[in-house]
């Protein structure tokens, strides 16, 4: 269970060019859900995310992750809450270019010091549950759209975390693609995981996988239930 | 395996994927910092080498040397001066000293032309009889029992038997040196019976030396006493400001390489910050970052560092120190050519370290701390 208790997120407080992102969110989001926060652009999705994948800190509120108190963490513990807990899939997917499908799958367990062949065991698994494994050695720059964002979720689940958070994960995919990424979302509840989405893709929040949908406006909750389908 | 173990292993396998993935920048950057490396320690091994020849050379020095001045110039001694010397209280032996130099016209060489002092039993020679330095025996293709031509000033040729080849400690005393006994000295050089180039002193207390300077003085006028501490001082000046000169010289070329350095090493660039942003979103720590980083570091610098001071050490004790040689030998080029000994002094070696590795990995590290201290979150947006 993750809940936001009061929280806002103010980009260059004090500045000139000081910028509300989100204000008093009150939120909050059970494990073994899929849920979706969708909204216009600008309207806080994102800042949300990174509130809620440890990325960032609130400017005024509390975030709990399972009880325990994250938001006023120093950094080393947010960094092992995120390397432990949660598994991101960002918008542009962000792979190292110049490394293999492989080597970036296993990118965030390094820190780990595993074994290594435990690590590409592990990878070459979850790169064939995303069916992708005969890519393994490619180099991720020369991967199409649809075959990154495997890459970018088997790297998310490589840790095996309890959330996986997902930053507009079909921008510029077609529906065929959208349709393969829903399955991966189901896959992953099945197995009892909590997925996080931003999306302002109907495709998304209104599949049947999704089981919350929250709309956001002007950095505020507008909105919060189940989406028609 | 240790998991703190596999973890830098990691960092360091990714640290070599990153490196390769710029290797462009790296490559300009490791050839610019092996440059610079290899000329400074090309002028500090020259400098090092050519000043522990200078000690060699000097060792078996007489501790002072009595000249004769003649108008301020340096000119030969009379022979009665020898006794007068050696009766001077605290010295233990005088002895009268012949050489000089001969410009051998066949090869443009200039040799040192010098009677064994009558204690160097293992030289001694008959009159006809030569020893040669491994310079004259490669310029003049001799061997043992060959025969060593020579034409003096006034126009005779001197016939001498090869004895041997000389092998010194000091390349720097011995490769030009050429030994002849006193008759063929005298003859060669028309030089009469009662005069040597200068007197030796063997001094029985080195702290006494002084006193013993003041005494000569009184004795034998119009003499100066050159002391082998004078001598070796003078050397180590010489090759020290020319040393000191040429890294003066240099010192623009090695701001200029910091500079480089700071900016090629230390500016981020939007791909690098982007990666960083990334590998902290998925877990890496600060320490992570900045190990990798530092491994970066550690192999540009420590790489160029030693690749520099092993070309540093091939180009001075095996080609000469070609590059160097006209400015740090300066007026008096050695004919023939000499090889250096090799000596390296550890704690040079180490502070050029400490002044090149040390600067070069602060300046890749500290901006790549700035950047992984920072929120990850940019990485979102």
């Amino acid at each position: 269970m993750i809940e936001l208790d009061n929280v806002s997120k103010v980009y260059n407080e004090g500045r000139v060019n000081e910028v509300f992102a989100l204000r008093d969110i009150t939120l909050k989001i059970r494990a073994d859900q899929t849920t979706v926060l969708k909204g216009p652009s600008g309207s806080g999705k994102t800042t949300l995310l990174t509130l809620i994948g440890c990325l960032s800190r609130p400017t005024v509120g509390r975030i709990h992750l399972e009880g325990k108190m994250v938001s006023g963490l120093p950094e080393k513990f947010m960094t092992e809450i995120r390397r432990e807990k949660f598994g991101f899939v960002f918008q542009r997917f962000n792979l190292v270019r110049g490394l293999t499908v492989l080597e970036n799958v296993m990118l965030p367990a390094y820190p780990l010091g595993l074994k290594y062949s435990t690590l590409r065991d592990n990878a070459e698994r979850l790169l064939g549950d995303v069916e992708i494994a005969d890519k393994a050695g490619m180099k991720v720059e020369n991967l199409s759209g649809g075959e990154a964002q495997r890459v970018a979720i088997a790297r998310a689940l490589i840790n095996n975390p309890d959330y996986v958070i997902a930053d507009e994960p079909t921008a510029n995919l077609d529906t065929r693609l959208v349709g393969e990424f829903l399955k991966i979302v189901e896959k992953l509840r099945t197995e009892g995981k909590s997925v996080i989405i931003t999306s302002h893709d109907p495709r998304i929040w209104q599949a049947d996988v999704v089981d919350r949908v929250i709309g956001m406006e002007d950095g505020r909750v507008i909105d919060d239930g189940i989406a028609a389908t | 395996m240790n998991t703190s173990f596999a973890r830098q292993r990691y960092l360091m396998d990714f640290t070599l994927h990153s490196m390769l993935r710029r290797k462009g920048r790296n490559l300009v950057l490791f050839t610019v910092y092996c440059l610079v490396i290899f000329i400074l320690a090309s002028v500090m091994f020259f400098g090092q080498a050519i000043r522990q020849e200078a000690k060699t050379v000097l060792a078996d020095a007489p501790e002072a040397t009595v000249q004769n001045l003649v108008m301020g110039r340096h000119a030969l001694i009379n022979a009665k001066w020898v006794p007068v010397l050696q009766n001077v209280r605290g010295v233990r032996h005088a002895e009268g000293r012949l050489w000089g130099y001969y410009y051998d016209t066949v090869n443009g060489a200039n040799y040192t032309v010098m009677v064994p002092p009558s204690g160097d039993a293992e030289h001694q020679l008959q009159p006809g009889e030569v020893i040669i330095g491994p310079g004259i025996v490669a310029n003049r293709s001799l061997i043992r029992d060959k025969y060593l031509f020579l034409r003096a000033n006034y126009g005779e040729i001197f016939r001498l038997k090869v004895k041997d080849r000389l092998s010194s400690d000091s390349a720097l005393v011995s490769a030009d040196l050429l030994l002849m006994s006193e008759p063929d000295f005298r003859k060669f050089f028309q030089l009469p019976d009662d005069v040597f180039t200068d007197i030796g002193l063997t001094i029985r207390n080195a702290r006494e030396i002084p006193t013993i300077i003041g005494k000569i003085g009184v004795r034998v006028p119009g003499s100066r006493v050159v002391t082998r501490s004078d001598i070796l001082r003078t050397y180590q000046s010489i090759f020290s400001w020319r040393e000191g000169l040429l890294l003066a010289l240099l010192g623009a070329s090695i701001v200029a390489f910091v500079i480089f350095a700071f900016d090629k090493a230390a500016g981020l660039s939007g791909e690098e910050r982007r990666e960083i942003g990334i590998l902290k979103a998925i877990g890496w720590e600060t320490s992570d970052v900045l190990a990798m980083k530092f491994w970066e570091g550690a192999l540009v610098s420590a790489g160029a560092f030693l690749l520099g001071l092993v070309l540093a050490y091939g180009h001075v004790f095996f080609f000469q120190a070609g590059l160097l040689e006209q400015v740090l030998k300066g007026w008096a080029v050695i004919y023939p050519d000499f090889h250096l000994k090799p000596h390296i002094e550890v704690l040079q070696v180490v502070t050029l370290a400490f002044f090149t590795v040390v600067p070069y990995t602060a300046a890749t590290i500290i901006p790549i701390w700035r950047a992984a201290v920072t929120d990850p979150d940019a990485v979102m947006r």
